[in-house]
């Protein structure tokens, strides 16, 4: 399956993808839209930015996914190796954010629900916006 | 293959799920003593509140039993099981037979016996979606609630209760809230929180009489109330296994593959004893992932596969007034705290490893530290600093990194 990947020798921490992927999922039609009036959409996808390093993190669709198996609401499933999370069942408890090894769920704290990365096939995107958002090339849609 | 299923929360879920993936066809059979399609057994508290709608309590979609070929037989108590017969006998004496049974029964709340207990006029317990209906049928804003316990339940409980504006007293015999999952200076930063939002607490003492409206407490004190909720514990429904010759100690015995001592007979979930990881001790992990996950590896063995269940460690992720705690691993060994506010994080060394964290109020991205216990991570090859800072995936080599997050397999 095809999944998201980032090259850290190439990242440069500019967080276009954040700024992108919380646009992108925020329902509005262009990123103006999605930041008007100081509204902040959030970001499945995260920077990590070190001395020397930068990288995203975002949902890695394991094989293992321990936050489906932990989901005490049912909220979060696999759709054709997809992990998505159905955000009205969601009760934000936060289960998931304990078990994902690689930090990649994201607390919407004003919404207290979760939201994660389900590459962008369930808005008007389609493909990964932040692959696309990536002016290094950083962050590619492969199979490996 | 006949599949027969004790039971229909998280572990039978899991049971059913792990079964699906090896076996497609052969018969599974569900028996509950619950009249209600799977819900979530945690949910309730969200349910009492208001937060999780009639439709959404439930833990899989209304198509489930269908989609996985799972006859249901609801309402029904299995009173005995016959390994030698192979069958489990039934409260009105018919039997079901079984080629592989999986006992998940739960377990049941613990009511100790106080003095008066009878003459409460209304009292109850908070475990299943029955027990919080009948509360909510007799909630009213100002009503005054006793809680005995101020553990998990009972607080989950006086988080839903007081969206009704009820007036509730908790009463613990323990000097601290939530210690199966906080220490003392967590428990007391979160006991000045719940407070905050109207909650009394008397702890130190615990119930001398009840009368019909009244509890006098040991320490003297008096407790009016016009409901009494009942949240010392719990205990595992281990006595079918029991009566059956199974090794049961404090929860029913299994190996790894989750099959108990008896040929083709599993079990999963807070009726079983655990294997915890961190503290390399036998204890009950009554926690809704360990229940599915047991269940799933359960289920695969059952239908033929050879899987284990490793790794377990005690982990909680609850929050209460909106102030979350993000938990795993055991206590013992080297400290490092912070605190600011309502933030706390504690986490602990030993040999080399970390061994658990408690993070109060700021939980992002904790599963970073809980794939560090589970995966026994030698924190030679970690930077402290980082690790110290908050979980991230820079702490790790480049190594790790591409392995975890590059897709590259070693």
């Amino acid at each position: 399956m095809k999944k998201v990947y980032v090259n850290e020798d190439w990242c440069l921490g500019c967080h276009l993808c954040e700024f992108t992927c919380a646009a992108a999922n925020s329902g509005a039609p262009d990123m103006i839209k999605a930041f008007a009036g100081g509204k902040k959409p959030v970001a499945r996808i995260q920077i990590e930015e070190g001395d020397k390093i930068n990288f995203a993190v975002q949902c890695r669709h394991c094989d293992a996914h321990p936050c489906v198996k932990g989901c005490i609401a049912g909220a979060l499933s696999v759709q054709d190796g997809v992990i998505v999370c159905d955000e009205e069942k969601c009760v934000g408890c936060y289960t998931c954010v304990l078990s994902c090894p690689y930090g990649a769920i994201v607390i919407d704290e004003a919404g207290h629900k979760i939201r994660k990365c389900d590459l962008c096939t369930r808005n008007s995107h389609g493909e990964p916006a932040c692959v696309k958002a990536c002016p290094n090339n950083a962050i590619v849609f492969e199979e490996r | 293959m006949n599949y027969v299923i004790i039971g229909n929360s998280a572990a039978a879920v899991g049971t059913i799920e792990g079964i699906r993936q090896i076996d497609k066809t052969g018969k599974i059979t569900v028996i509950s003593d619950e009249k209600y399609h799977t819900y979530s057994r945690p949910l309730i508290s969200y349910w009492l509140m208001g937060k999780v709608t009639d439709k959404n309590i439930y833990y899989r979609g209304a198509d489930f039993y269908e989609k996985n070929g799972v006859e249901t037989r609801f309402d029904t108590r299995v009173t005995k099981i016959d390994p030698a017969a192979k069958n489990v006998v039934l409260a009105d004496g018919s039997t079901v037979p079984y080629d592989k049974l999986m006992v998940a029964t739960g377990s049941k709340p613990f009511v100790p016996p106080m003095n008066g207990m009878e003459k409460i006029a209304s009292c109850h317990t908070f475990m299943s979606y029955d027990s919080v209906k009948a509360i909510k049928a007799e909630v009213k804003p100002g009503m005054k609630v006793l809680i005995i316990g101020a553990g998990l339940i009972g607080l989950k409980a006086a988080e839903a209760l007081n969206e009704y504006k009820a007036d509730i007293t908790v009463v613990d015999m323990a000097d601290r809230i939530l210690p199966s999952i906080l220490d003392v200076r967590a428990g007391s930063i979160m006991k000045k929180h719940i407070e905050s939002k109207g909650t009394k607490f008397i702890l130190g003492t615990s119930v001398d009489e009840f009368s019909e409206h009244s509890a006098k407490l040991k320490n003297g004190a008096t407790v009016d109330f016009d409901m009494v909720i009942i949240a010392v514990g719990v205990r595992p429904n281990t006595e079918l296994v029991s009566e059956a010759g199974g090794k049961v100690e404090r929860g029913i015995i299994c190996d790894l593959t989750q099959k108990t001592t008896i040929d083709d007979v599993y079990a999963a979930g807070d009726c079983t004893v655990s294997h915890d990881a961190s503290s390399d001790t036998d204890r009950i992990l009554a926690l809704l992932p360990n229940a599915y996950m047991q269940g799933e590896v359960a289920g695969r063995n059952m239908a033929g596969a050879e899987t284990k269940y490793e790794n377990a460690i005690p982990m909680n992720a609850i929050g209460f007034f909106g102030l979350h705690i993000i938990t795993a691993g055991s206590y013992d060994g080297e400290e490092y705290v912070e605190e600011h506010g309502n933030n706390y994080k504690k986490l602990v060394f030993k040999d080399g490893l970390l061994k658990g964290f408690i993070l109060m109020g700021d939980v992002k991205r904790a599963g970073i530290y809980t794939s560090m216990i589970k995966e026994r991570i030698d924190l030679s090859d970690v930077d402290m600093d980082m690790l110290k800072e908050r979980p991230q995936m820079m702490m790790f080599s480049k190594a790790r990194r591409e392995e975890k997050l590059g897709g590259i397999k070693r």
